[in-house]
């Protein structure tokens, strides 16, 4: 294999300035599931590798106002084992705890799965459903991005050379909320998201007051649907609006032919899974 | 069952390999390594079709760390002939260019040259140095295109064999071969139901988890040693010394444990350029392909395109059957075609067949042996088109099996008449199984298929060595794959009447036991089995013989009892038992060393009938289909480790549920592979299935003394009708292309019920 520096800072500001300093060729470490395969595959090939798993700020999950800030670098399986998280986003985390298996989940963080810019990563449409914040740092501060405008493209970020996303914040949300991922894969695991599909809603009674819904794999990036989302809001989720806000998902895919799905099916799964996907949130939602 | 009839045969023991495996410790291919070894690499064509012009390697060889480089020319060239390689046919002229080619590149993946460095960087860099001018031609990928007449051509040599008048023009098509027995038309004349479809299937990988990895090392005076993983070393050194014009008596070749192989480490591929590398570089060259290079170069099975009517009567009798087999040989001739033919319609005693096959070549890479090569293709078809007249005329698909099955003196269509068979009795054990007396879940449906391997048996060679202490080795050599080792020493242990971990099996090298076929055909716990068993009473007769000396009585008077010698009766005399430990420590006052030999071919392989029952649920709206229930019931003759025939059929039947669902080959406009890996090469993972239940059926093989059948092949058969028939059953939709993948299922689904596709 190739020869890059190994670096291993304790503070956020060390590790910008790591990856500042490394005139592009530097490439943060975390769970590394992704990094070092494609390493290994020579599509990668840093000068300097930054790992953030020393940094508490970035491995550590925390609740404040309602809001949870999970670390970037926090792994599937400390994600699992956080009953307070797992109770008040089981979307979030049943999404992040589907990435690889039970030796990945070990590893993998939301981070990395967000910052790979994969638009099939699993963990991204339960994040823009559910509102996350990325806080992001570099040579010039830290400033807060919407998730959903972190992607740019397969394999591309909007972040700017030297910047880190450093946490991920989940807003707090009112009683009656619920959120809910679903992925369809050909196999039971060990696959990639064919469709991927996060909701995220608010009921008052029967009623839903607010709806977040997103895609993954059906675009060349996570897609937030708002159509779906306005299909959703003020309806009972009675069977029609469910079927406009599942037109207005497969109307939103713009997704490819390829090893993994048709044009066809991918398209005609995202509406199948938003109808799923609803269901199990609505019903969460009506437990909170 | 068996365990009662013996003491050893039948029984559950550990493996002899087992504690090594899962401690770490066994070695495979590329675990072995010598001092001063090289790394070899191997250049692949980028391009599906494609002409060489020249290949420049100057640039390369400057290379600093560079040992050697070697290109198609550094191998002579081979006769145009046929030479038999496990279950299939090889001919030498292909073998040569599809290890390394000549003129052309024929598929993606093909290797051009190889190089030997000090490292695994400068081999990488050094091939990036090689300058290969390619002319690119049209290419085909998709059997029934390459049968076209408009197809661009693979071999301008080839013309179809077993057509008159014999063609003057090139084509695609190697052979066309045809069986048949009565007369189909006038059989289907007497049909009162006809059906007639056509069904495909995608090439699938045999996908063994040890990629392909050899070492060898070449000496100044011609000595060569070959360390590789292989199911059959002595074809290995067979090829070898063809290729690279060795004597046998030059090339030793030692297996190592081997990951998997299932019918795809038959044939050579590093081998010789490792060997030849070495020669060029005077050092050890060692070679192991990545997944990509095992996806892209190795042979996977053929893909088909299988035409089948059936008439039947109303009573379910099937009167007259026409079928039609093309498969892909991939780049060279040489598709399991003639099998596929053979086993299309072997469970059936069926008055008039007609049966044509036809071989064809395409840019993919050569096929290989995949478990009772071609057999999976035919029976998908046809099994397929039972299930639909058991549907059609109500019969229930066991019964109607029952109502044609094939028996002991049924004659086939390819002229073999049958022995002892078992297929009624696995058929009657499917019905009297729990899985298929257990009502069908709400939601779900039932399949059922059957299927049909010949099993072969060939050459063996063994020996029973007699240690001092009256332990025994058992050698043989046939690399174990699935056990064979714990089978050989629970014969071996039987015979003897020592206690089974007091024998111990190895697998020799080429020059340690004489010549054996490759571990293939199911033939291993049979012919090697009956070797072993032949070896052991050579063993014994010279034991007799001893105690007969010590005795000082003739030979017939002592007899071979529970791991000792006693006089055969009161008349021959008073004498205390000599058990095995005790002639042994004499040996060498008693005439010297025990040691048994054996060498046969062996003849009267039992053929093996199996019958498949799956319960599964389809999601209508995504297509994707779980396996509830699975038991896979076979004839396995005499079960000698229960264990592991049961492991058999467990992996058979998985392999099938795989290549029903999910695994398929995704080539691009180029004809460039889109998933060489296990990611999105799909086959099943542990959670996508339930626990396969086996009943072991057991007709004994009246041709081996302990009844053996070999049991490896048949159950890769049933699994794709019997899932196919399930959903038929559970959807209405009768699937005829392979895979029955999501996407597709989910398409077949909503062509059939339009109201849902407007969902
Ligand atoms: C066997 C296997 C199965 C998998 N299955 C799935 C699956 O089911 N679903 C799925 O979505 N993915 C899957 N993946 C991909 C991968 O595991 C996930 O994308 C994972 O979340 C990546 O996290 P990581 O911490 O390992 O990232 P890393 O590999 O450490 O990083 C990924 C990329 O993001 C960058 N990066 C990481 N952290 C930051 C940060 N804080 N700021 C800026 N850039 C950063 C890295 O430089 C790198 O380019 C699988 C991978 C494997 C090997």
């Amino acid at each position: 294999m190739m020869q890059a520096e190994y670096r291993a800072p304790t503070s956020v500001d060390e590790a910008v300035g790591l990856m500042a300093g490394s005139g592009g060729k530097g490439r943060v470490l975390a769970g590394g599931t992704d990094l070092l395969v494609q390493m290994r595959a020579g599509m990668q090939v840093p000068g300097l590798i930054v790992d953030v798993k020393r940094i508490a700020e970035m491995t550590s999950i925390v609740q404040q106002d309602g809001d949870w800030r999970i670390g970037a670098a926090v792994s599937g399986a400390e994600i699992h084992d956080h009953a307070g998280l797992r109770a008040a986003w089981p979307g979030v985390v049943e999404a992040i705890n589907l990435i690889g298996s039970k030796q990945v989940q070990g590893r993998a963080s939301a981070g990395g799965n967000l910052c790979n810019a994969s638009p099939a990563a699993d963990s991204v449409p339960a994040l823009v459903a559910a509102g996350a914040v990325a806080t992001v740092q570099g040579p010039n501060g830290r400033r807060a991005v919407p998730v959903e405008q972190i992607p740019a493209g397969p394999g591309r970020t909007s972040l700017a050379p030297g910047e880190i996303v450093v946490s991920l914040t989940l807003p707090a949300r009112p009683k009656g909320s619920g959120d809910a991922y679903l992925r369809l894969i050909p196999r039971t695991e060990m696959d990639i998201a064919v469709v991927g599909c996060g909701v995220n809603l608010t009921l008052s009674g029967h009623n839903c007051v607010a709806a977040r819904v997103a895609l993954g794999a059906v675009a060349p990036t996570v897609l937030l649907v708002e159509a779906a989302a306005k299909a959703l809001i003020g309806s009972t989720l009675d069977p029609a609006s469910l079927e406009a806000a599942a037109a207005a998902c497969r109307a939103a895919c713009k997704p490819i032919d390829d090893k993994r799905g048709t044009i066809v099916y991918r398209t005609k799964i995202a509406g199948v899974l938003l109808k799923r996907a609803v269901a199990i949130a609505a019903q969460r939602a009506g437990k909170h | 069952m068996s365990a009662q009839r013996y003491k050893w045969v039948g029984t559950r023991q550990n493996r002899p390999d087992g504690a090594d495996k899962v401690t770490g410790r066994a070695r495979f291919a590329a675990d072995f390594n010598l001092p001063g070894e090289l790394v070899g690499k191997v250049l692949r064509s980028p391009h599906a079709h494609a002409n060489i012009r020249s290949i420049d390697t100057t640039a390369a060889a400057r290379l600093p760390g560079v040992k050697a480089i070697v290109t198609g020319a550094d191998f002579p060239e081979q006769p145009d002939q046929l030479l038999p390689a496990g279950e299939m046919q090889v001919n030498l002229r292909d073998v040569t260019r599809n290890i390394m080619a000549k003129e052309k590149a024929l598929y993606e993946g093909h290797a051009v040259a190889a190089v030997a460095a000090t490292t695994a960087a400068v081999a990488a860099e050094a091939l990036s140095l090689i300058k290969v001018d390619y002319e690119i031609l049209p290419h085909v990928i998709d059997v029934r295109e390459a049968m076209k007449d408009n197809a661009p051509v693979l071999h301008a040599h080839m013309r179809t064999e077993g057509v008159k008048p014999a063609p003057d023009k090139p084509s695609n098509i190697a052979k066309r071969l045809e069986f048949a027995k009565g007369d189909a038309d006038a059989g289907f004349a007497q049909a009162e139901v006809v059906i007639e479809r056509e069904f495909t299937t995608e090439p699938v990988h045999q996908g063994y988890i040890e990629p392909h990895a050899a070492l060898a090392s070449a000496s100044e005076d011609g000595q060569v040693q070959l360390w590789t993983t292989t199911q059959g070393h002595f074809q290995v050194r067979g090829f070898c010394c063809r290729l690279l014009d060795l004597e046998t008596a030059q090339l030793r070749v030692t297996p190592s444990e081997i990951g998997g192989g299932f019918g795809g480490k038959t044939v050579v591929y590093l081998e010789p350029l490792a060997i030849r590398l070495s020669q060029r570089a005077g050092r050890p060259v060692k070679m192991v392909m990545s997944r990509e290079e095992v996806m892209r170069a190795s042979g996977p099975t053929s893909g088909g395109h299988v035409k089948v009517k059936l008439g039947a009567r109303k009573d379910g009798s099937i009167v007259a059957a026409d079928v039609t087999v093309a498969l892909q040989a991939g780049a060279f001739a040489g598709s399991p075609v003639g099998p596929s033919c053979m086993c299309s319609l072997a469970c059936y005693d069926i008055d008039n067949i007609r049966v044509v096959g036809f071989d064809v070549v395409s840019n993919r890479p050569k096929v290989a042996a995949y478990r009772a090569p071609g057999a999976p293709i035919s029976a998908w078809a046809v099994e397929s088109v039972v299930d639909m007249l058991a549907q059609e005329l109500g019969i229930d698909p066991i019964d109607l099996r029952l109502k044609n099955a094939a028996k002991q003196g049924t004659k086939t269509h390819y002229g073999a008449s049958f022995g002892v068979i078992g297929l009624v009795e696995t058929l009657e054990a499917a019905k009297n199984s729990p899985h298929y007396r257990a009502p069908v879940k709400p939601g779900h449906a039932r399949g059922v298929a059957a299927g049909f391997w010949f099993n072969v048996g060939a050459d063996s060679s063994a020996a029973a060595q007699v240690g001092e202490d009256g332990t025994v080795t058992i050698i043989s050599g046939n690399p174990d794959i699935g056990g064979s080792r714990a089978s050989l020493a629970l014969m071996a242990a039987e015979e003897l009447g020592i206690d089974y971990n007091k024998v111990r099996p190895i697998v020799a090298d080429t020059a340690s036991i004489g010549f054996n076929f490759v571990t293939g055909g199911s033939r291993v716990t049979f012919a090697t089995g009956l070797a072993v068993i032949n070896a052991t009473r050579d063993a014994i007769s010279q034991l007799k013989a001893r105690a007969a000396k010590i005795w000082e009585v003739d030979v017939e008077g002592v007899v071979w009892e529970e791991g000792e010698a006693r006089p055969s009766s009161t008349n021959v005399g008073k004498f205390e038992p000599l058990s095995l430990a005790k002639l042994a420590a004499s040996a060498s006052r008693t005439g010297g060393p025990i040691n048994g030999h054996a060498q046969l071919n062996a003849q009267g392989a039992g053929p093996g009938f199996g019958v498949h029952i799956v319960d599964l649920k389809v999601d209508m709206d995504t297509g994707i289909v779980t396996i509830d229930r699975y038991t896979a019931v076979q004839d396995v003759g005499t079960a000698i480790h229960p264990s592991y025939v049961e492991g058999q059929l467990q992996g058979g039947a998985v392999q099938g549920i795989g290549w029903a669902l999910n695994e398929e080959y995704i080539y691009d406009k180029q004809g460039r592979l889109q998933n060489p890996g296990f990611l999105d090469y799909r086959m099943p993972v542990a959670s996508d299935l339930p626990m396969i239940e086996t009943v072991l059926v057991e007709v004994p093989n009246p041709t081996h003394p302990y009844g053996v059948r070999g049991v490896g092949e048949v159950p890769i058969i049933p699994p794709m009708a019997a899932i196919g028939s399930a959903i038929a059953r559970a959807t209405g939709v009768r699937m005829l292309d392979l895979p029955m993948s999501p996407p597709r299922l989910s398409a077949a689904i909503d062509a059939a019920t339009p109201a849902m596709a407007a969902e």
